[in-house]
């Protein structure tokens, strides 16, 4: 049986949540005015695992991370496990013109030895000194990540963690969130339109457009399928095909 | 020799404490983009200084209450509608200087709008300086807070803080300097007092601790050295102190520029 799989729609079972679950989702809906932006979303994510949620523009994967965070209203329910700890890395922050450092911003949450903190992430303690608006975007991706995990989170949120870092960049953020994944076995759930990352580093993936439209193991699928579940037909590749990309 | 009367040595002494707490609350709202706000939130004050010149209470009070009534219902609209902080105090800003303006007697409306530390007593000195310390300590308690949110609201709410809350300890402690902000510079310009010594020391601090630091000096220095201005040149102290924290800043911004221009030089020279 998967670790994760989709809950049943309707009845009493939907709500019922096992120790071992870090997040139950049952019947999610989101409205912005009048209009559906998710509806009938339902799935349960267990210790331990990745999960990659992919889906077009619009689809909603960004509103599914906002409710999961309670940042907006919702219908239907959300139940994280009690003894979680939440780690969350956004694309980016939203304002960088402040004059913080790296060390300041770690200091909020790592009290002890800031150069480990830094160097899990593989970067060098001189990064230390400069100022979070000075960063490039992998720098500071990296950044946020070593806040996420310096007080050992159980869960893992990231935001699209590569967005607006150089294509070299990407890989080594990639492994060192997996290599996370298997040293201290946190959960993740992780936002990406890189169909690559999802085949690579997702245990599973759950694909959006307002809707689910498909959950369940990324290995069950190639990458030609998951282009079509995502996007249709007519955007979808053969192996041959993906592989000369 | 610096000579003071004793109503001065009242004035300068909340000053000193008015001047630090306002310039160190004022690094958060600089940085937030809401230096307007602060601005405009001041003049909200000017009916509940009216009231209490009127029914003759305490403005501190009057002020008071019309600062917290605006933050409770900015915080409230802010929440439950898409309109922004700066459009919300906006409204409430110019309702309230028009109807302060309208029922501020007209013997008192300078006093009003630009202060008098002459008329701060002990009583005033007092309070004055235990409710800065308090809004200090609670302020120094959030600060890290308030810049997480600041930064990013989904990785403070991530991290557990309670953005919302914590957001309305903010604004009420602006409230409460603003409001005893208002013998020493009048409801016009307590505003400046909380922007420009944040807005000088934004512009030469390259971390968060030396950032507020700098703001809370640059704060303390401008409501102390206009306060003395004003004892020699027979002015009120309100508009001495903010042309002396415009001051400050204007030499921050030269001073930034040629250190650019220096560094520039430097690493064009080390290229060589």
């Amino acid at each position: 049986m998967s670790d994760v799989h989709r809950t049943p729609t309707s009845g009493s079972n939907q709500s019922r949540a096992e120790a071992s679950d870090m997040l139950v989702v049952s019947e999610l809906g989101v409205r912005s005015q009048n209009k559906a932006i998710l509806e009938e979303i339902s799935f349960k994510v267990k210790k331990g695992i990745s999960l990659a949620i992919v889906g077009p523009n619009g689809g909603g994967k960004t509103t599914l991370f906002r409710a999961l965070l309670k940042l907006i209203p919702y219908t239907g329910m959300i139940r994280w496990n009690d003894k979680i700890r939440m780690g969350y890395v956004p694309q980016g922050l939203v304002s960088t013109d402040f004059p913080l450092s790296v060390a300041e911003f770690l200091r909020f949450k790592c009290r002890t030895d800031l150069e480990a903190c830094i160097r899990s992430v593989g970067l060098e303690k001189e990064i230390l000194r400069q100022s979070l608006g000075s960063l490039s975007g992998g720098e500071l991706q990296r950044v946020l990540i070593a806040w996420a995990i310096v007080d050992d989170p159980s869960v893992l949120l990231f935001d699209e963690p590569t967005s607006g870092v150089d294509i070299g960049a990407e890989e080594p953020i990639y492994d060192k969130v997996n290599s996370l994944k298997k040293e201290i076995g946190i959960t993740i759930l992780l936002i990406t339109h890189n169909i690559h990352v999802v085949m690579h580093y997702a245990d599973y993936v759950l694909a959006l457009n307002k809707r689910v439209l498909f959950f369940g193991d990324s290995k069950s699928l190639t990458h030609s399928q998951l282009l079509s579940i995502i996007y249709g037909n007519e955007f979808a590749l053969s192996e041959e095909e993906y592989h000369k990309e | 020799m610096i000579t003071l009367s004793d109503t001065i040595t009242f004035g300068l002494i909340a000053g000193v404490f008015v001047g630090l707490t306002a310039g160190y609350l004022g690094s958060i709202m600089v940085s937030r983009h809401m230096a307007l706000v602060g601005d405009a939130l001041s003049h909200v004050a000017l009916p509940g200084v009216a009231l209490g010149i009127l029914f003759n209470f305490n403005p501190f009070i009057g002020a008071f209450a019309f600062l917290a009534a605006t933050v409770i219902v900015t915080w409230y609209l802010q929440k439950s509608t898409t309109l922004s902080v700066e459009a919300i105090i906006g409204v409430l800003f110019v309702l309230a200087l028009a109807i302060g303006i309208l029922i501020t007697p007209e013997v008192d409306l300078f006093e009003a709008l630009f202060g008098d530390v002459s008329k701060i007593t002990l009583t005033d000195t007092i309070i004055t300086v235990l409710v800065s310390v308090g809004v200090l300590v609670v302020a120094r308690s959030i600060y890290e807070k308030l810049v997480v949110s600041m930064i990013s609201k989904e990785l403070a709410i991530a991290s557990r803080i309670k953005v919302e809350r914590i957001n309305l300890i903010y604004l009420f402690l602006v409230a409460i300097i603003v409001a005893i902000g208002i013998k020493e510079v009048g409801t016009l310009l307590v505003g400046a007092l909380v922007i420009l010594p944040a807005a000088a020391a934004k512009n030469i601090s390259s971390t968060l601790s030396r950032y507020s630091l700098m703001s809370a000096i640059f704060g303390l220095a401008s409501a102390t050295l206009g306060i003395i201005l004003s004892n020699y040149v027979n002015v009120p102290a309100g508009p001495l102190v903010v042309i002396v924290g415009a001051a400050i800043f204007a030499a921050g911004v030269v001073a930034s520029s040629l250190s650019r221009r220096l560094n520039n030089q430097k690493s064009i020279r080390n290229t060589i």
